[in-house]
């Protein structure tokens, strides 16, 4: 259905707008006591005004920043509704962010009130709150192990809920007070570097954009999307809050974090994004699962693969096939594919979307294979999501796809720059970083290095900053060569060195199900994780996996030199508690260089072994030590044509 | 405090006087007192063989002593039978898992509740009136439970392909379907991880504060024993030697001596 979006410029509009028009169609779900619980637009309003009434009370106004952290529950997003009926401005934090991490963007963005999840949050909130003297209220959604809590900041979102009479006659008015160039949302970037910014995006940023992205999608009141993943990335706020007003579609709430693949199943969206993680993460699981099925299920598991590789992706893409492969695929769907999807719970996607780094063209081919129209997508916090997208028919697994529509993009030494309609406002109280990024004619710099092919897809390289130069001469670039590592599914994560060095070497963590899964069939005993990384059997298994990519990277006469000379397998998995990851799970470079500065130098000075000792976060915060002695492994390389040197 | 909130009609739960039991030759408790007051977390320690579990056999009232008595809420409570002893609202969990390994975890626990439920075996059948509301009840009590236990991932899953840790956490599941009004736990954290060790208390605390459950518990960990108990009883030969709060029990001369030997 289309509407005018000139009237309904604002969430709140479209929010009042819904209520009417899809009043009784469910608008979210919340698997609750083992049953979805649904709230329909018309319950959505009701409570987001009951709701911003008790923030109001609370002495919440327009401009003020409002905050938002925990899993995905519909409270806490009628909590972002609520702010935005008034005119306050939400801003959502990653959940399982440490105290400190909170404390920064809270102080930092001025926060006044925080509406939390449960018991976890309220206590890390509490932790900080003497240092926070704007915050003055805190609110719950779920009141287990908080009866006995006394501090007279803390209140009941329950109560608010549970509230009589509430005197609901000043919405309209508030309502017609917005406007389009107001602040719709505030979300952090997860900064690889320095401190998190606060980006500012606006109705209009997010409007005009998500319009678009509903025009191509073709998405209807009918679909139905699950999310899971954190409130706090763009992406759930655009695929989920944004899409679900502008199409009136339902967003479905997980149970808990474990019951993520039931729910799915059950649910069956119909649009799905995840990140490549969850994309390779659920394939290798399938790989790890086949391996321990009867032969003949296997043998037809295998044939029939063969066949979705060869006939799938061209049926997908509507292009002809011959009778013959239309039969054996439709066979295939019968047998394989169809009960497969079934499994991962993905039978009804009509569109699904993969974003934030490189993923393997054989994973995303797979998922293309067996019918799911996965495609790719490059986008940014700063520009609302969408610069680039594959569209149906028209995907390469080795771009990210065309410009989105309104975006154009171009390439200045070597960097990718786009203009829109979706470019953020600023950062908040940051105007030199606002200034660094966006120039006077409206082109932001993305950082990524990269480059438009003849088709006019955007392909991207690395982050700019990380493209290097080995002693040679020659092009350095990392995360093409640990994303190229991490395409085989024993590989978790990979940090490559190399700028500023005569040869390549690289850190490895092993993927423990794929491992552990690889040595219960080979008979290899381990006691855990730092056991499993030292054996010389895990390390040769690695070194198969490295060879394969040495030889890779040996045809391109432009990365020959960027082969892998020299290796070691981590003894811990990098993790964003211990700040070597971001929340998104990107790597940080210079803090792993800074924290295991030793192994690199001992890589580089051909060590055979070298003893680390590093600090680790529990989830619950508190710290330990561990420590390991790592080999360190050296690698054959290939001459520029793929023959041993 | 929930404590206080809760209104109990009798403060001591149980009043245990000058029981003797013995197998044959072998004393396994020997004049031992012990009340368990409302409310309260009891913990029964002992060396090997002090008698920890005949005592909480006593509580339950599987074993009959030869000699003494057992007080009911203020009543004398003679032999009984076992289908009585869950219908007096006292739940148990045993040291040595007893669940129903073929099923799932909520059907454990719906078992739980048999002695809540009201049958009729044609209106089962028909699945009508009464007994498709009641089913709707009872399964949303249980419901609550795995809610309560956190434990939504495995609701369908048969127990016995849960990890050890989680099959003792449906167990507790089962004894709290009862909605007891004492809950006995044999071992509760026995042969668990630091980590499962951390949960268990904190559910054996949240059952204890927000249902206003008494619990006896057996326990061998000192460290869990010292930091959930309100009181400790120490039982060393079938003699109980100590009995008062951790702090007391621990600087006790007899119980370090039962503990440590002397020489």
């Amino acid at each position: 259905m289309l509407r005018d979006y000139s009237k309904l410029n604002t969430f709140s509009k479209v929010l009042r707008n819904n209520a009417e028009v899809y009043s009784n169609k469910p608008c979210i779900r919340e698997k609750e006591y083992g049953i979805w619980q649904t709230y329909t637009w018309k319950d959505f309003y009701h409570q987001a005004q009951v709701l911003a009434s008790g923030l109001r009370d609370k002495g919440l106004k327009r401009g003020d920043k409002i905050s938002i952290i925990g899993d995905n529950r519909p409270n806490l997003y009628i909590t972002i509704a609520a702010a935005q009926l008034i005119g306050a401005v939400p801003v959502p934090c990653y959940q399982d962010s440490v105290a400190e991490e909170l404390q920064y963007i809270l102080e930092h963005a001025e926060v006044k009130i925080v509406v939390v999840e449960n018991q976890e949050q309220v206590d890390k909130v509490l932790e900080i709150l003497d240092r926070l003297p704007n915050l003055k209220t805190i609110f719950y959604d779920d009141p287990r192990g908080l009866e006995n809590y006394k501090n007279k900041e803390i209140h009941s979102l329950k109560l608010v809920f549970d509230t009589k009479d509430v005197d609901l006659s000043w919405v309209d008015s508030e309502i017609e007070k917005t406007s389009d160039d107001e602040i719709a949302v505030m979300l952090y970037t997860s900064g690889t570097t320095g401190r998190p910014k606060g980006v500012l995006l606006s109705y209009q940023n997010i409007i005009s954009v998500t319009s678009k992205a509903c025009e191509i999608e073709k998405t209807t009141v009918n679909d139905e999307v699950v999310a899971y993943l954190p409130m706090a990335w763009v992406g759930d706020f655009i695929f989920c809050v944004a899409q679900s007003y502008l199409s009136g579609f339902c967003i479905n709430c997980p149970e808990s974090r474990d019951t993520l693949t039931t729910d799915l199943r059950e649910i069956g969206p119909t649009y799905y994004f995840a990140p490549p993680r969850v994309w390779e993460g659920m394939l290798t699981q399938l790989m790890v699962r086949m391996q321990d099925t009867a032969k003949l299920k296997l043998w037809i598991f295998n044939y029939f693969m063969v066949v979705a590789k060869k006939w799938g992706n061209d049926i997908l893409d509507k292009k002809s096939v011959s009778i013959w492969g239309r039969c054996l695929y439709n066979l295939g769907y019968l047998f394989v594919y169809g009960p497969l999807k079934n499994n991962l719970g993905l039978t009804r996607v009509r569109m699904a979307y993969t974003a934030g780094e490189a993923m393997g063209p054989d994973t995303f081919l797979f998922y293309r294979s067996l019918g799911i129209n996965l495609k790719v997508l490059y986008g940014q916090t700063e520009a609302t999501v969408f610069v680039s997208l594959h569209r149906d028919s028209d995907v390469d697994p080795n771009t990210v796809g065309p410009a989105f529509p309104g975006v154009e993009i171009k390439i200045e030494d070597d960097e990718v720059l786009y203009r829109g309609t979706g470019v953020f406002k600023g950062y908040y109280k940051n105007d030199e970083a606002t200034k660094a990024t966006v120039n006077s004619e409206g082109w932001v710099k993305t950082g990524d290095a990269g480059v438009l092919d003849k088709s006019g897809h955007l392909k991207i390289i690395d982050r700019a900053k990380d493209v290097g130069k080995l002693n040679s001469g020659k092009m350095f670039a990392p995360k093409y060569i640990e994303n190229k590592l991490k395409f085989c599914g024993i590989i978790k994560e990979a940090v490559a060195f190399g700028d500023k060095k005569d040869f390549v070497c690289c850190f490895i963590n092993i993927d423990l199900e794929a491992v552990a899964s690889w040595a219960e069939r080979n008979n290899v005993a381990y006691s855990g994780y730092i056991d499993l990384a030292s054996q010389d059997q895990v390390y040769d298994l690695i070194a198969k996996e490295i060879l394969n990519v040495n030889k890779d990277l040996s045809k391109d006469a432009e990365l020959f030199e960027s082969q892998i000379k020299r290796f070691l397998i981590l003894h811990k998995e990098l993790d964003a508690d211990d700040g070597e990851l971001t929340r998104t799970n990107k790597v940080r470079r210079g803090l792993i260089l800074e924290r295991y500065g030793k192994l690199v130098e001992a890589m580089y000075k051909n060590d055979k072994e070298c003893f680390i000792e590093t600090e680790v976060t529990f989830e619950d915060g508190k710290k330990g030590k561990i420590s390991a002695d790592l080999k360190i492994k050296d690698m054959e390389v290939f001459d520029l044509e793929g023959v041993a040197a | 405090m929930k404590k206080e909130s809760v209104n109990h009609k009798y403060s001591q739960l149980m009043d245990i006087k000058n029981v003797n039991l013995s197998f044959g030759g072998l004393k396994a408790l020997i004049d031992v007192d012990l009340q368990v007051n409302t409310g309260e977390i009891l913990a029964i320690i002992g060396p090997n063989g002090a008698g920890k579990s005949s005592m909480l056999n006593v509580i339950s009232g599987i074993y009959v002593p030869q000699q003494g008595v057992v007080k009911w809420k203020g009543q004398i409570r003679k032999k009984i039978a076992p289908h009585d002893i869950a219908r007096m609202g006292i739940a148990r969990t045993f040291q040595n898992i007893a669940l129903f390994k073929g099923m799932s975890a909520l059907d454990n626990i719906l078992i739980g509740r048999n002695i809540l439920m009201k049958r009729n075996i044609f209106l089962e059948m028909l699945y009508l009136g009464s007994s498709k509301s009641q089913e709707i009840e009872h399964r949303k009590k249980v419901e609550e439970i795995i809610d309560f236990l956190e434990i939504q991932a495995i609701r369908k899953t048969p127990v016995s392909r849960l990890p050890y840790g989680l099959q003792k956490r449906v167990e507790l599941g089962r004894a709290l379907a009862l909605e007891p009004e004492l809950l006995l736990l044999d071992e509760p954290m026995a042969g668990m991880n630091m980590e499962e060790k951390e949960d268990m208390c904190r559910f054996v605390l949240d059952v204890n504060e927000q249902f206003g459950t008494t619990i006896v518990l057996i326990e061998h960990d000192m460290g869990v024993v010292m930091d959930i108990s309100d009181r400790v009883a120490v039982l060393d030969y079938g003699i109980k030697i100590a009995d008062g709060t951790p702090d007391a029990v621990r600087s006790e001369q007899k119980v370090i001596d039962a503990y440590l030997g002397v020489g």
